[in-house]
């Protein structure tokens, strides 16, 4: 079935420049004094739901914002390091909207609607206008104007950044349009708050059961319009560089409610993360994409060096140039270490699998900044009229430079390897970072549950099979700041006579009771085992299975045993304490609960998608040469409707149409 | 190696709390210091015990959820590090280690090492923003350029994660480090000139209220931040404080 007359993406007629404006000007707007007869319910505060949350105060709805965390400042967002893109071009070099919007759906392998991709680009500007006039401190360059430097996938240097930790400042930036307007009385923020279930009231969201966390109580809270901004489902691999928190059970209970989820096997693996400890490990902690503008990514050339490397007899710094393998810039000479993530990704992965891994498990390669300190410190010195002969000076130099560009991220690798990544190189390896797919959405952002919308990371989202560097900040604040402060207009005008939405209603109550009956079920189901030893093996099938490259076989056992898991689950699973306080355990089981649907899901897509594209890897669908071999047929959104289990969910296709980018295959040779 | 651990217990905000020892063995010095609690947790969890509970979750040292004074120091023995990103390997086998939560007045324990820090909410909502509107309609980013020295200042004052251990370190729990960060970011940058003053005056007011006490500048704050927030930050409040009082 096709995404047909019942929902339609709505994406507006006319010339792509003009499309989003001339919508706008179509948008039904909410007058003044109605607004504040309007509530709109927002559940996360991260980039998306913190900016959204403040643009509908400030145009005057009143909001209630929801987080688990015990200030909205803390969503993950605030780890997001490399920086944000916009199409200011500053630089000169090149950059427009188009090109922006061009990166953008050749990096996402032509999995993405234009529409959206272009308003992406169209707004994200106005997004770095309205940062810095918030206070967010971006870099600098000595004339005082705010620097850039490039990212994977593109040959232009738009990325807006502050230092290591670009989301730190943009998520205080949201936080503190927040303050103002909490301030004001118009966001009310329920903190340490974690929604349960949506309500519908005559096939309309309504409302959500929310948990406090601290007292165990679930509140009923109405709403003219329900906000999802709850982020990606990365923790469905158990390990990822999400936070131990974030989690898909907010996008998945209204999935469960008549939302569409869309393409969930779309998931990115992140080429440069610290590999993997031991057993112990909770999670997996991300280096900068930024690092590969200095960095260059090798594996010894020679087996024997390999072997020497594990046993400790060498040292990666002892191997000569020619003994080693820059297989990025070997394998694609024009963009070299700066190839998208899914391509960089795999052919890390590919050379660990030929046994060229360089640590004791074979899962690593390393990441080397030698040349560019000795670039830099060579700059330093003749700039500062110092000997750029003499290389004790140039190497002092060098690394001071790297030390102000990236000096964070080397005292976090430092602190969790125990190396020197100034002296030695950095061992890197692919991990999961974040979800494309997600909720399916419409031009206006809502989802097919009339007046629920999903934003950010939680949403299908403009990034298509592949998300480029820097892209998921721009994403997240355009939805929130631009762009659906504007679309909710158009059901929140017939919605001004309504009235406040009651919560003492048999459909309020039916919600709450369904969310009671689980969590007593978990407390009263005296089984043996831990929530983490279920979600632990989850995790392992997923990356086994449905990780970096993925085939029938393999994912036909995947559904197989995620389902075994979760019949194991609901038998075995061990709750402490009891359902009022604080009860971390009993969080963690319904998150669980819920990655263990949305798991099946996502193996069901990879299964369906019989192709290759982004970060979706087929061993059957690939080029001579490695490479991911698209087939037009596929070249759809997969939208899932929810049918009892995952195994019975309804696909909906989206067909793609590219009317201003050719489909070509996608090369960074 | 195998550990002592003696560790904060107290079942809700009204009950009395008390250390309570846990032998913990096998402890990796390549796990996070949080990751050795997990362990310790599953055991419990297995053994029919409570959990303990502590906030955290980024756990990469940016999120400011995890607290925990360990051996007496905010954070413990490392510097320069969250407690997530604190190693055993800075433990040595056989070692007895302290841990509890972040004590101060204006932070009230919730259960066992989690506190309550919404008092550092309620000092942002107290003026921690520009008051501008996110229209989209804001000037070029580029129409006003920002010296770099400012500009850096400006960045190292907001790298401030909001964990409290400032607070904690302090003899007074004074919150006066987070809130001067706050205030020097702003007060650094043209954009924060227009509510410069009033800014300073409602911040420290606030700060009063929630009942942080006073800077008699012992410097312990600086020196158990994890993210090395400066208290030249302090002395810019206090000139920014004295110069808004003047004019008023």
């Amino acid at each position: 079935m096709k995404i047909g007359a019942n929902f339609p993406a709505k994406t507006p007629e006319g010339p792509i420049e003009d499309k989003w404006t001339s919508y706008k000007n179509k948008i039904d707007l909410v007058n003044p004094a109605n607004k504040r007869l309007i509530d709109i319910i927002v559940v996360g505060t991260g980039l998306a739901g913190g900016s959204a949350a403040a643009s509908l105060a400030e145009l005057g709805y009143n909001v209630k914002a929801f987080c688990f965390q015990d200030s909205p400042r803390r969503a993950h967002s605030i780890a997001a390091q490399g920086g944000i893109n916009a199409s200011k071009n500053y630089m000169g070099d090149g950059d427009s909207d188009y090109r922006l919007f061009y990166d953008t759906v050749k990096g996402g392998d032509y999995r993405a609607r234009e529409e959206n991709v272009y308003r992406l680009a169209e707004v994200s500007g106005n997004i770095i206008d309205q940062c810095v006039a918030q206070g967010v401190p971006f870099a600098r360059d000595y004339g005082g104007l705010l620097d850039n430097r490039s990212f994977g996938g593109v040959l232009v240097s738009r990325t807006f950044y502050a230092k290591g930790q670009t989301g730190q400042q943009l998520l205080l930036g949201a936080y503190s349009a927040m303050n103002r307007q909490i301030a004001r009385g118009k966001i009310k923020m329920y903190n340490r708050h974690e929604m349960m279930d949506l309500v519908i009231v005559d096939g309309k969201a309504r409302g959500i059961i929310a948990k406090n966390l601290i007292t165990g109580e679930l509140q009923r809270y109405s709403a003219h319009a329900v906000v999802i901004a709850s982020g990606g489902y990365g923790n469905v691999f158990y390990l990822s560089t999400n936070a131990m928190g974030s989690n898909v059970s907010a996008a998945w209970k209204i999935h469960r409610k008549g939302a569409w989820f869309a393409n969930p096997c779309f998931t990115q693996i992140h080429p440069t993360c610290i590999p993997v400890s031991g057993d112990h490990q909770s999670k997996l902690t991300l280096m900068s994409e930024s690092l590969r503008n200095d960095g260059r990514i090798w594996v010894p050339a020679k087996e024997k060096d390999v072997k020497a490397i594990r046993s400790g007899t060498l040292k990666p710094t002892a191997i000569a140039e020619a003994d080693r393998d820059y297989f990025l810039e070997r394998r694609y000479p024009a963009f070299g270490n700066l190839v998208p993530r899914d391509v960089a990704s795999r052919a890390a992965k590919e050379r660990c699998d030929a046994g060229f891994g360089v640590n004791a498990t074979g899962e690593a390669v390393y990441l080397d900044f030698a040349a560019a300190v000795i670039r830099y410190g060579k700059e330093k010195a003749l700039v500062t009229h110092q000997d750029a002969n003499n290389e004790a000076l140039v190497l002092e130099l060098g690394r001071e430079i790297i030390a102000t560009k990236y000096g964070n991220l080397f005292q976090m690798y430092e602190k969790i390897v125990d190396e020197n990544p100034y002296e030695t190189p950095m061992m890197i390896y692919p991990a999961v970072h974040y979800t494309m797919g997600g909720v399916w959405v419409d031009y206006d952002l809502m989802t097919t549950i009339p007046g629920c919308y999903a934003i950010g990371e939680a949403n299908f989202s403009e990034h298509g099979a592949n998300r480029l560097g820097a892209s998921a900040l721009m994403q997240g604040l355009a939805d929130g700041y631009f762009v659906l402060p504007y679309t909710i207009g158009n059901y929140l005008a017939k919605d001004i006579r309504t009235g406040a939405i009651p919560v003492d209603t048999p459909e309020f109550a039916a919600a709450e009771k369904g969310v009671q009956e689980q969590l007593e079920r978990f407390i009263n189901n005296k089984g043996s085992k831990p929530v983490d030893y279920f979600h632990k093996k989850l995790g392992k099938i997923m990356w086994d299975k449905v990780g970096m490259s993925r085939n029938g076989k393999d994912l036909k056992e995947a559904v197989e045993e995620i389902q075994a898991i979760r019949d194991e689950f609901y038998k075995e699973v061990k709750v402490p304490g009891n359902l009022e306080g604080f009860n971390e355990e009993l969080a963690k089981a319904g998150r669980v609960a819920d990655f263990l649907e949305l798991g099946e899901l996502f193996a069901k897509d990879a299964l369906n998608r019989e192709e290759s594209c982004g970060g979706h890897f087929r061993e059957e669908h690939q080029t001579p040469e490695g490479e991911a071999k698209r087939d037009k047929a596929f070249q759809y959104v997969a939208a899932w409707e929810h049918n009892g289990a995952p195994k019975d969910a309804n696909l909906h296709k989206e067909m793609l149409d590219y009317k201003y980018i050719e489909v070509k295959e996608r090369s960074y040779k | 190696m195998d550990l002592k651990l003696k560790i904060w217990r107290q079942k809700n905000a009204a009950a009395k709390g008390k250390i309570v020892d846990y032998d913990i063995s096998e402890v990796s010095s390549d796990m996070s210091f949080l990751e050795m609690l997990d362990v310790l947790n599953r055991e419990l969890t297995e053994k029919g015990d409570e959990p303990v509970s502590f906030d955290h979750d980024c756990r990469e040292g940016i999120c400011g959820s995890c607290s925990l004074q360990i051996n007496g120091r905010p954070h413990g023995p490392d510097g320069g590090t969250t407690t997530c990103q604190l190693h055993m390997r800075k433990f040595k086998n056989g070692d007895s280690i302290v841990i509890e939560p972040f004590r101060a007045k204006a932070f009230p324990i919730v259960k066992d090492l989690i506190i309550d820090r919404s008092a550092f909410d309620r000092v942002q909502h107290a003026g921690a923003f520009i008051s501008v509107n996110t229209s989209g309609n804001t000037q070029d980013a580029n129409s006003t350029p920002i010296n770099k020295g400012n500009a850096d200042h400006a960045f190292d004052a907001a790298s401030c994660i909001g964990c409290g251990a400032c607070v904690a370190a302090c003899k007074n729990a004074s919150a006066m480090l987070f809130v001067s960060a706050k205030v020097s970011q702003y007060a650094l940058l043209p954009q924060g000139q227009v509510e410069r003053e009033m800014r300073v005056t409602d911040m420290v007011s606030q700060m009063d209220e929630e009942g942080f006490g006073a800077c008699t500048n012992t410097g312990a704050c600086e020196a158990e931040c994890p993210k090395g927030i400066s208290i030249t930050n302090i002395a810019r409040m206090n000139r920014e404080f004295i110069g808004s009082n003047l004019k008023s």
